[in-house]
């Protein structure tokens, strides 16, 4: 149970607050950008994605072939592990569903690890980017996606904290086990499902 | 972490607030004692968490600033953001003796060991957690690894004023240099950061976004590997 602070009411409860998850905070119309690695420079021309590991196509896609597939937009928030929420923003890139069909991941497979031009890397359960519930976004409220917040494209996948979201996205390799990523393998958690205040290990 | 297979253990503990201080107008260390010893490494930071009588609840990581001293106390500096529901309150409201929960110590890719060379470039407030590198090679007596450039607006902005400067330390002005400073007030530049460039070094840049991205692109375009660049970027996190 939390200690009550001396002295601490918080902030005016906002209308919002029952879109909030708990320990978050609204935090308007900033986005702050919270990054481990240098922002690259990347060039759409040479940029790929790819589906690889336990599938039966594995499958690249260039800029222009992934912009050709069925588009699909999220509207709705966004949470990140460190308290910040924002409410009401809007993606629009291709659904996970839509690769994942094309490469066709073998009975097996029950996790994904998404991995980034950077090198990042970040574990999702298969089920965590099924299901209408997981993007590869190039455009952020009608404007193309700005690199410090991972574009060209990021990963998208809203209903868990946003650093499951990987910045600079270059494709998922399909497993059949969870492995940790980049933070994962640095104290944070493996889900991460902001609801349920899965921040940290052991949460 | 650790006591998974067992029952969860709380992950939060109640520090007691055994020492505030100012650093400049706007930050302030808080010295935190917790019931037991202090394990930590330097770049690490701890979550406080404030609670209302409602139990509504606020939380905000710091950075800790001092070095593992193996004592049962931390140090944390932090700037009063303008509408920062915690550092306003932890500014305004708290005093010696308060208690206030935390949890840590977080983070396990922005820390040095203290055992190899590191070049660390801070902007602000972003010197926090190189400030606890720079303590921990002061008392080890290994200095020699260690490089630190720290970019402030000006004088009234430089934490640890009287405990920073030395040897091992740069202090870029951007805006406003003491009337003494051999070089002027500009951004920060590669002429900066070039003499601070060991060969095998790992690079820390810390501050803000925007700070971060020019000084990590700065460490680049010198032939700093790109995977030897670590980032900590912070935003508005009140």
């Amino acid at each position: 149970m939390a200690k009550v602070t001396r002295g601490f009411l918080g902030r005016r409860r906002p209308a919002e607050a029952g879109r909030l998850p708990p320990g978050q905070y609204d935090v308007g119309r900033d986005w702050p950008v919270l990054t481990a690695e240098v922002t690259p420079r990347l060039d759409t021309a040479s940029w790929t994605f790819s589906v690889e590991g336990l599938v039966e196509r594995p499958t690249t896609w260039t800029w222009d072939e992934i912009h050709a597939l069925p588009p699909s937009t999220y509207n709705g928030d966004i949470h990140c592990v460190t308290t910040w929420s924002k409410l009401g923003i809007s993606f629009t890139g291709v659904a996970v569903d839509t690769l994942l069909e094309a490469a066709g991941p073998l009975p097996a497979a029950s996790h994904v690890l998404a991995f980034s031009h950077t090198g990042y890397t970040t574990n999702l359960p298969l089920d965590d980017v099924t299901g209408g519930r997981a993007w590869v976004a190039w455009d952020v409220d009608g404007d193309a996606l700005p690199v410090d917040h991972g574009g060209p494209a990021r990963l998208l996948v809203p209903h868990l904290y946003f650093w499951k979201s990987a910045k600079w996205v270059a494709g998922l390799q399909v497993l059949d086990h969870d492995e940790p990523g980049f933070w994962e393998r640095n104290g944070y958690h493996d889900r991460g499902d902001p609801w349920l205040e899965q921040r940290y290990q052991g949460d | 972490m650790g006591a998974s297979g067992g029952g969860r253990r709380d992950p939060w503990h109640t520090a007691t607030v055994v020492g505030i201080r100012d650093e400049t107008a706007t930050a302030k260390t808080f010295r935190l004692a917790l019931p037991g010893p202090v394990e930590f490494i330097a770049g690490q930071h701890y979550i406080i968490r404030l609670t209302a009588p409602d139990g509504y609840t606020a939380s905000r990581s710091y950075s800790v600033a001092s070095a593992p001293d193996g004592t049962n106390e931390f140090e944390v500096t932090i700037e009063r953001l303008p509408a920062g529901e915690v550092s306003m309150f932890l500014h305004d409201e708290v005093v010696v003796g308060d208690e206030l929960e935390v949890r840590g110590p977080i983070g396990g890719w922005f820390v040095w060991r203290g055992d190899a060379p590191a070049v660390l470039v801070g902007g602000g407030s972003g010197v926090v957690p190189l400030m606890a590198m720079l303590r921990l090679a002061r008392r080890t007596g290994r200095a020699d690894l260690l490089r630190l450039v720290v970019s402030v607006r000006s004088p009234d902005d430089l934490y640890y004023a009287d405990e920073l400067p030395g040897p091992e330390a740069t202090i870029v002005y951007s805006r406003r240099a003491p009337a003494d400073a051999e070089r002027a007030a500009g951004r920060m530049g590669p002429s900066d950061l070039e003499p601070a460039i060991m060969p095998d070094a790992t690079a820390y840049v810390c501050g803000s976004a925007r700070f971060a991205d020019a000084a990590s692109h700065l460490l680049v375009d010198l032939d700093v590997p790109v995977e030897r660049v670590r980032v900590e970027r912070f935003g508005p996190t009140g």
